[in-house]
C-alpha cells in the first residue's frame, strides 16, 4: 500500500465532494460510522420507479472514506435498488481505481454500507449480515 | 546551561533489536509507535525462546527438575520487577495480562467491596480507556459517581480542580503518571497526598511511565500501580499490578481457580497468601520471565539514561515539527513536563491519511483517538496522529519523518 491511493482524482473528490449536502425531501436517509476511526457518512436518497432518482451525502473523515462516498453517489444515480443490493467491494475498488489495502479498506467501504442501509431501510427489509460486516 | 550528555550509544544499542534491520516498503523501518508497543531486544527474544526449548514446565506444584527451574525463573522475574519499581515487598507484585487487567483487578476486587451508593470515583480527562471504563462499570453497578479532573490549554492537569473535586465522598483517585496522548507527566505524588488526606485510595496507571523513567512506588506512596510488559521491551500478555501488601491481604480474590487456593472443600475454600491469591490458573510463565529479561536490559542502561535519551529525541523532534507549516502539536510545551509522546495534526489532513502516507516511507506512527475518547471530546479533535519514541530512535529518523510530513502536506495542498 502506498500514497498512490492519494491519486489526484481521490484528492479532488475529497477537496470538492460531488453531491455533498442535503436533499430537500429525501425518501430515505441512513447514517453510519466506522468505530475504528470515527469516520461518519450520511446518505439521503430520492427513489423513483425502483431507481435512485437523486442522492446526496454528508460526512466527516479521511480522504478515502469521503472520496469513495462521493464517487459512489455519482455512480449510482439511475441504478435500480436491486443493482445496489448486488454491489460489493469490487464495485467500490473499481470506482477508486486502486486497492487501498487491508488497513484502509473499511474506510473505502463505509459509503457503500450506508448506501445499502438506505436501500434496505427504504424497502423495509432486514439488513443482511454481509452489509453489517462491510465496515 | 550545561546539557547532560546521554551515555547511551544508540547505534550500538540498535543492533540489539532485530526488527530494526527490517525494510518496510523498501525503506528502513522507522518505528515511532512505541506508546502502543515497544520492539523487543535479542535478550528478551532469547530468554523466552530458551524457556520453551530448555525448561518448559508448569510452575509451583511440580516436583521435577523442569518445574523447579521454571518456578525459580518466574519468581526471579517477580523480584526483578519489585526492585525495578522500588517496591517494599516482592509479594506486592501481581502478574496480570496487562495494565488493563491490573486496573480491572482493583475495580472488581477492592472496588466491589468498598465502593457504594453515593461514593465518588475521581479520574482525569486524560485517562486511557483502561483507566476509565472499569470505573464507569463499577460506578454503574454501585450507584457511585465518576468525576474527571480537567486540563489547561497546555495539556497539564488543573491542580486546583484536584483539590476541588476530591472530598470526603471520594473512595478512590485514579491517575495516569504519563498521558499516552499528550505525553504530560502528572505530579502523582502530590495528587496522592490529596487523595490520602480524604482517606481515599490512590491508583496510578503507569503504562506510559514505567518504560520511560525511573519510578519509585514507595516515594509516590500509591496504593495501586499498574503497567504493561509489552511497552517496556517485554512480551505481550504480561502486565503488573503493584499494591500495598496491607490492602492486597485484605481484599477478596479477583479470579477463582487453581494456583490461587490453599484448600478447596465442597463447603468453601481458603486462599493462598499474596501474590498467588490473585493469580488464578496457569499464568503467563514465559511472559513473566521475558519481562524479567526486559527489566534486566533497561536496568543495565539505567532508567535515568533512558529518560535523558528520549527527552533529547523528543526535544529535537518538537523543534523540527515546529518548523512544519500548519502543524498543531498537542501537550505541554515544556519538555521537562512530558515523555516522548508527540500527538499532532497536520493542516486538515485526516490522521489516517497521514499514517498511510508515512507508512509508504517505512514510518510507523499511530492515528485515531488513541483509546482516549473523553480527552479527544474535551479537546474537540476527532483524531490525532502520534509519534512516540523509545531508546533506539535517532535524530536521523526524525529528519526522515519531517521530510515525510512535508511530502504529505504538499500532496494534500494540491
Amino acid at each position: 500500500m502506498s500514497s498512490e491511493i492519494y491519486k489526484d482524482i481521490i484528492l479532488d473528490y475529497y477537496r470538492n465532494p460531488r453531491n455533498f449536502g442535503d436533499l430537500p425531501e429525501p425518501d430515505v436517509r441512513a447514517k453510519d460510522s466506522n468505530p475504528l476511526c470515527g469516520d461518519i457518512i450520511e446518505m439521503q436518497l430520492k427513489i423513483k420507479d425502483g431507481r435512485v432518482d437523486d442522492i446526496r451525502f454528508k460526512g466527516k473523515g479521511c480522504a478515502i472514506s469521503q472520496a469513495s462516498a462521493s464517487m459512489l453517489t455519482e455512480a449510482v444515480k439511475g441504478k435500480t435498488l436491486d443493482e445496489i443490493k448486488a454491489m460489493g467491494k469490487p464495485y467500490v475498488l473499481e470506482l477508486l481505481g486502486i486497492d487501498p489495502g487491508p488497513t484502509r479498506i473499511k474506510c473505502a467501504l463505509l459509503g457503500l454500507k450506508v448506501l445499502k442501509l438506505s436501500v434496505y431501510g427504504y424497502l423495509g427489509q432486514a439488513v443482511t449480515e454481509e452489509v453489517k460486516q462491510l465496515v | 546551561m550545561v546539557e547532560k550528555v546521554t551515555t547511551i550509544n544508540v547505534s550500538k544499542l540498535r543492533e540489539d533489536f532485530p526488527v530494526l534491520k527490517r525494510l518496510v516498503n523498501g525503506k528502513p523501518l522507522i518505528y515511532f509507535d512505541n506508546a502502543a508497543t515497544s520492539q523487543k531486544p535479542e535478550s528478551v527474544i532469547e530468554t523466552t525462546d530458551r524457556y520453551y526449548r530448555e525448561y518448559n514446565a508448569n510452575i509451583h506444584r511440580g516436583i521435577h527438575k523442569l518445574a523447579e527451574e521454571a518456578t525459580l525463573a518466574h519468581e526471579e522475574a517477580r523480584e526483578k520487577i519489585a526492585k525495578f519499581i522500588h517496591a517494599k515487598h516482592t509479594e506486592e507484585i501481581i502478574f496480570t495480562r496487562n495494565a488493563t487487567e491490573a486496573i480491572n483487578l482493583v475495580a472488581y476486587s477492592w472496588g466491589r467491596a468498598n465502593v457504594g451508593k453515593g461514593d465518588k470515583i475521581v479520574l482525569t480527562i486524560m485517562e486511557h480507556h483502561s483507566n476509565t471504563v472499569p470505573w464507569q462499570l463499577l460506578a454503574q453497578e454501585k450507584g457511585a459517581t465518576v468525576e474527571y479532573v480537567k486540563i489547561d490549554n497546555d495539556g497539564m492537569l488543573r491542580l486546583e480542580e484536584v483539590h476541588e473535586i476530591i472530598d470526603e465522598k471520594t473512595k478512590i483517585v485514579c491517575v495516569t503518571q504519563a498521558s499516552n496522548v499528550l505525553g504530560t507527566i502528572n505530579p502523582v505524588k502530590e495528587i496522592g497526598k490529596v487523595a490520602h488526606r480524604y482517606g481515599a485510595m490512590f491508583l496510578v496507571d503507569a503504562a506510559q511511565s514505567v518504560p520511560h523513567m525511573r519510578v519509585d512506588v514507595r516515594d509516590i506512596d500509591c496504593d495501586f500501580f499498574a503497567f504493561s510488559g509489552h511497552k517496556m521491551l517485554g512480551p505481550t500478555g504480561i502486565g503488573v499490578l503493584h499494591g500495598k501488601s496491607e490492602h492486597l491481604r485484605r481484599m477478596p480474590p479477583f479470579l477463582g481457580g487453581g494456583e490461587m487456593i490453599r484448600e478447596v472443600h465442597t463447603t468453601g475454600s481458603l486462599w493462598k497468601d499474596i501474590p498467588y491469591k490473585y493469580e488464578a490458573g496457569t499464568p503467563n510463565i514465559v511472559g513473566a520471565i521475558g519481562l524479567g529479561a526486559a527489566v534486566d536490559y533497561l536496568s543495565k542502561i539505567g532508567m535515568e539514561n533512558v529518560y535523558e535519551q528520549e527527552r533529547e529525541i523528543a526535544k529535537y523532534a518538537i523543534g523540527r515539527m515546529s518548523e512544519v507549516k500548519d502543524l498543531t502539536l498537542y501537550g505541554p510545551r515544556d519538555i521537562a513536563q512530558r515523555v516522548g509522546v508527540l500527538s499532532f495534526n497536520l493542516g486538515d489532513i485526516h490522521a489516517h491519511d497521514l499514517a498511510s502516507i508515512l507508512d509508504e516511507d517505512g514510518i510507523a506512527i499511530r492515528s485515531g483517538h488513541h483509546c482516549a475518547q473523553p480527552l479527544m471530546e474535551f479537546l474537540n479533535v476527532p483524531a490525532m496522529s502520534r509519534a512516540s519514541f523509545y531508546i533506539y530512535n535517532t535524530r536521523e529518523e526524525v529528519d526522515v519523518f519531517i521530510n515525510a510530513l512535508e511530502k504529505a502536506r504538499k500532496l494534500f495542498a494540491r
